[in-house]
């Protein structure tokens, strides 16, 4: 009866039931966990569990809905990645005009997603704002730290706009030729297995950690979490090929870029945050940190997985 | 300029209107609330130290526009009309629109910077404030620093210290508002900043020690 009415759903919201049944059962683990060990200390535990859920409420709520309020949603992550990246930037004083014009470029790139201007899309920031940036950088004149000033700026528009302004232009695109899968149910794919090898490398490396794979960069990052995690986001992708135009082999293939690009991204931004010298990006989401810490795996898995797709699957 | 020098005391005396009152309401639930939140993501150490009664001297380090708004936006709404920044009159009451704008939106206390008689001094403008039970924002270096930091207070917030002796001061030091908004720009880069607040404080002795203790207070929020 139940699975009936959830075989009648389109695969977005047959999706919606999963990542709510995902939900559910961690945070019955976890309310377990603590009923069963009361002397341990669950509360950061608890903390991250409840932003999961704002977060994927928020996520899915925008992206289900209509396209509009997605890509809204993706330019304030974007707009919010950039602003702590920003704030932990030694600016000098001259990049002030640089720096209103980095924030102007981010509605604009997010206004070419809308419009469907792929062309656009792709070169706007690695070339026009790559070229304008510095100009306008030189106008204020002053040269000393110049050079700094234009390469982390631009790094960070890279990084933060155009790598999650993929997230956007997935969700436009249309359906691949001979499949039910569209932009907006791979979306919920890439999100779902970068978001889910996250938490899974975390849990491996938290409870078979031995031998660190980053100690210089990422102490608590393991070797054990890193294969475990992967490993098992693999397995659990084969059950979201509804959401896909892939064979099962190629699922395997595109989780572990996914898996293997995230892990990348997250490991850059450690490092980011180690030259910085904070533990986390910000305080926006509670028992994350900020969103930077949040979207730091997509900022690589997004590009990576659209690319993908676009070629082998678009053409 | 002899129009600033009458505008300074005379309106003042008057309490402050309802409609005035509702639109600077207005003008910060919809612009200054939403424009902190979302767009600045202003965050907030030691709120508790607001004192809950007036009046009190809210004392901050100063480096741009933004530190005035962030200060009120601090506050309830109903607060707003005996929340009074201290401002010179010849910046923000330069001619008749500014000062419309300063007066309702922000309910600016204006003083006078150059031309003082015993009518418009500054120290009596801001000791009647007080005594009529309006709390003070106040950035005592006296004009906007260049860049982040806290620059050489001046000795005024002595004399009126010792002139309205019990009055609580709260200390304030502002991270990022000079990177935001410098001086000599109009549009504010979304750093993320910050409002750290110290514990009130009654000061007595002498001009300097008061002086001191206050510079130091500011500081010491600084690091």
């Amino acid at each position: 009866m139940i699975l009936d009415t959830i075989r009648a759903l389109s695969p977005v919201w047959q999706m919606g039931v999963v990542i709510l049944c995902v939900l559910v059962v961690s945070t019955i683990v976890i309310a377990a966990l603590r009923f069963l060990q009361p002397q341990k200390n669950y509360a950061e535990l608890l903390h991250r569990t409840i932003s999961w859920w704002v977060m994927a409420s928020v996520f899915f709520g925008a992206v289900a809905v209509n396209d509009r309020i997605g890509l809204v949603l993706f330019a304030f992550l974007s707009f919010w990645a950039m602003k702590e990246y920003v704030t932990l930037l030694k600016t000098r004083p001259a990049d002030h005009g640089g720096l209103v014009w980095t924030f102007l470029a981010i509605p604009i790139q997010y206004y070419w997603i809308a419009i469907g201007w792929y062309g656009m899309f792709v070169i706007f920031i690695p070339v026009y704002v790559f070229l304008v940036l510095p100009v306008r950088l030189m106008l204020s004149r002053e040269t000393a730290g110049f050079v700094a000033s234009a390469s982390q700026i631009q790094w960070g528009l890279m990084a933060f706009v155009f790598g999650l302004s993929h997230l956007g232009f997935l969700l436009i695109m249309p359906s691949p030729v001979g499949s039910d899968a569209n932009g907006r149910t791979m979306l919920l794919f890439l999100v779902f297995v970068a978001e889910i090898s996250d938490v899974l490398q975390y849990v491996w490396g938290k409870t078979l950690g031995r031998h660190k794979i980053l100690p210089s960069v990422s102490p608590n990052k393991t070797w054990e979490g890193f294969l475990g995690g992967i490993a098992s986001t693999v397995v659990l992708s084969l059950g979201l090929r509804f959401l896909t135009p892939f064979s099962v082999g190629e699922t395997i293939l595109v989780s572990l870029m996914i898996t293997v690009a995230g892990f990348g991204g997250g490991a850059v931004m450690s490092a980011v945050k180690r030259d910085f010298g904070v533990k986390d990006f910000g305080g926006l989401i509670p028992g994350h940190g900020g969103m930077l810490d949040r979207v730091d795996s997509l900022c690589y898995a997004a590009p990576i997985f659209f690319h993908y797709v676009r070629y082998f699957h678009f053409r | 300029m002899s129009d600033t020098s009458t505008s300074v005391d005379a309106p003042r005396r008057k309490p402050r209107g309802t409609v005035t009152h509702v639109m600077q309401i207005a003008f910060f639930a919809l612009v200054v609330k939403p424009f902190m939140t979302f767009f600045i993501g202003l965050r907030v150490r030691g709120a508790e130290h607001l004192p809950s009664a007036d009046p009190f001297i809210l004392l901050a380090n100063h480096n741009s526009h933004l530190d005035t708004v962030s200060l009120l936006s601090l506050f309830p709404f109903s607060r707003l009309r005996r929340l009074r920044p201290v401002a010179a009159a010849d910046y923000f009451e330069r001619n008749r629109w500014v000062s419309l704008f300063t007066r309702t939106l922000f309910n600016i206390l204006p003083i006078e910077r150059k031309q003082i008689s015993s009518e418009n001094n500054p120290l009596r403008v801001m000791q009647d404030a007080l005594s009529a039970g309006d709390s003070l924002i106040l950035f005592p270096e006296g004009t906007r620093a260049a860049g982040e930091g806290v620059g050489h207070f001046q000795a005024g917030i002595a004399h009126l210290l010792l002139r309205a002796p019990g009055v609580p001061v709260v200390p304030a030091y502002l991270v990022n508002m000079g990177r935001s908004l410098p001086k000599g720009t109009f549009i504010p880069v979304p750093f993320f900043c910050e409002i750290r607040l110290g514990p009130p404080r009654v000061l007595q002795g002498t001009k300097q020690e008061i002086l001191a203790s206050l510079e130091k207070a500011v500081r010491e929020l600084s690091c």
